[in-house]
């Protein structure tokens, strides 16, 4: 057992569980984050607006924003481990340095970082998913069904993130892509609003993203039905998550081992 | 058995050469520097040598593999302190030893075992519960020693292991590597202190622009390229003193800024001639033993190297 361990590709788990012992001493503070975030979006928006709206295919607005808030929880946190606390530890503490001298190398680095930072957002969709609960936005066994379809999500904003984390030269570049690919991702692919109230066009455009088709999922799951198009949605999340690992690696692999 | 060899290496970044045919050996229990300004490729030498990037050309075996194709195994036996502090400031002292140690797959046992001897070398038992934070930059230096051993190697590599650190530190780490290879473990380091790589270096390599210019013992070095003595003058009129007279009295002089430097087989006529007491003034002297210093500055060039 001992022997696989050591020649197998898993020591990316070193990797994560130093990251873990970080987190672990920060736990508390972090996962009241995790859950008061979202508490007091869907308490605002879901009560406060949700007063003034009509419902949406017979739900309150707080279900409808519960599916969606699920999600860009979790695109958010993957986003900023992957970004700012990846930079930190490449550029700023040079922990990643200190790793690759020893036998695990950069490729297990990135795997241990896209994996804590799915573990992380995980966690911060969890928590959105039991307010959402407590809320009464869910009552069937099948809302279980978005934990795994949250770790890939996370997997998925983890490698975007890891991406652009191997271009960044300091801190503020991280702005670039919250601007520019982030707000507009929580704007156009379903979180607050339905996609079909954008013009058509943007609707198209919206279904190439990659936070449209884990919202898809989620709000149908958490609403007890299966969603339409499943495999589809899948099968672009791991596009993403394939393409995005193949990039962030090959790009930190031309920083870093040059 | 050879530890670590390099053979006519060559490393570029585009157009920049970095080297250009490197050849080291490096022998069971030695400790071994790599001296040269800053820019002369020494950190690339050590990061080539680790497998973390390749040579265009080349080979180098590292404790007995080939780290173009098996540098984690080799990685698996060897130390390492870099240049600059990556310990983890989210860790205490003991934390920072265990989890460096997961990245050998050596068991949390062995670990607990190791790792109070470890602190003890670094003279921080006391602070093993400390945060990172709380220590001295000669403190951090010590525990990153600490850290590189904690695989049990045959060989660290140190890459300018003393550079910021006050005296009373710098002889401290000294010590330190100075125990290791009492203890039979191989050193490679990297330095541009002449005083650190004289006192601890059984061999030398001086490299410049990509090239090894010069190797063997520190002694070796400067017997075969330097006058033993050496006269310093300094203050008003030193050099036109030395136009007038040095030539005819020394082997040679060179001038820095508003020092003179005479290398001589014998400086006895040229101290005679400084203590007549009839020259300028302000003249001050100093002689001294030929160091290191005078070779590396005789073949690299006293030209700032930015």
């Amino acid at each position: 057992m001992r022997r696989f361990f050591q020649s197998s590709p898993f020591r990316f788990i070193h990797v994560w569980r130093r990251n873990q012992l970080v987190w672990q001493k920060l736990a508390l503070p972090s996962i009241l984050g995790n859950l008061a975030d979202p508490l007091l979006y869907m308490l605002g928006l879901g009560y406060g607006l949700g007063k003034v709206l009509p419902s949406i295919n017979g739900n309150s607005y707080l279900v409808f924003l519960a599916g969606g808030v699920i999600c860009s929880s979790t695109m958010m946190s993957a986003s900023f481990e992957s970004m700012y606390s990846a930079f930190s530890r490449m550029q700023i503490q040079r922990t990643w340095e200190a790793i690759i001298n020893t036998p695990v190398d950069l490729n297990d680095v990135i795997l241990g970082e896209l994996t804590w930072a799915a573990s992380k957002s995980l966690l911060s969709g969890a928590a959105v998913l039991l307010v959402a609960a407590l809320l009464g936005a869910t009552q069937s066994p099948l809302c279980l069904l978005i934990l795994p379809l949250i770790a890939l999500t996370g997997l998925v904003f983890a490698g975007l993130g890891l991406m652009i984390t191997a271009w960044a030269p300091n801190y503020d570049f991280f702005m670039y892509y919250f601007t520019l690919a982030i707000t507009p991702m929580m704007m156009m692919c379903g979180v607050f609003f339905p996609v079909d109230q954008l013009p058509l066009p943007v609707q198209t455009f919206a279904q190439l993203l990659p936070l449209t088709h884990a919202v898809a999922m989620t709000r149908p799951l958490l609403d007890g039905q299966w969603p339409s198009h499943a495999l589809l949605h899948v099968l672009v999340l791991c596009g993403y998550a394939g393409v995005s690992y193949a990039l962030c690696r090959r790009w930190l692999q031309q920083r870093l081992l040059k | 058995m050879s530890l670590l060899s390099l053979k006519g290496v060559h490393k570029s970044y585009g157009s920049h050469i970095v080297l250009q045919g490197i050849d080291i050996e490096l022998k069971a229990g030695e400790c071994f520097g790599l001296l040269g300004p800053n820019g002369a490729g020494k950190t690339t030498t050590l990061r080539l040598a680790l497998g973390l990037t390749h040579p265009q050309a080349g080979s180098i075996h590292l404790m007995g593999h080939d780290v173009l194709t098996h540098a984690r195994l080799a990685r698996q036996q060897v130390g390492v302190v870099a240049q600059t502090d990556n310990l983890d400031p989210d860790f205490t002292l003991r934390e920072n030893l265990l989890v460096y140690g997961r990245y050998f797959d050596i068991s949390r046992q062995i670990l607990e075992a190791r790792i109070p001897g470890l602190l003890d070398f670094a003279g921080l038992s006391a602070r093993a519960d400390e945060r990172i934070q709380s220590l001295s930059g000669g403190m951090k230096r010590r525990l990153t020693l600490a850290r590189a051993l904690i695989n049990d190697p045959q060989i660290v590599f140190l890459d300018e292991p003393t550079t910021g650190l006050d005296p009373q530190a710098r002889h401290l780490i000294w010590d330190r590597l100075r125990q290791l290879t009492q203890n039979g473990k191989s050193l490679l380091l990297t330095t541009h202190f002449m005083e650190e790589a004289e006192r601890l270096c059984d061999r030398i390599a001086i490299i410049d622009q990509g090239k090894i210019i010069t190797e063997g013992s520190p002694q070796q070095l400067i017997r075969d390229h330097i006058e033993p003595q050496v006269v310093e003058l300094y203050g008003e009129g030193a050099a036109a003193w030395a136009h007038a007279k040095a030539a005819r009295l020394c082997e040679r002089f060179e001038l820095t800024g508003g020092t003179v430097f005479c290398y001589a087989n014998d400086a006895k006529a040229l101290l005679c001639e400084l203590n007549r007491g009839d020259f300028t003034p302000g003249l001050r002297f100093l002689l001294r033993p030929a160091s290191l210093e005078d070779v590396f500055l005789k073949l690299t060039g006293r030209d700032l190297r930015d």
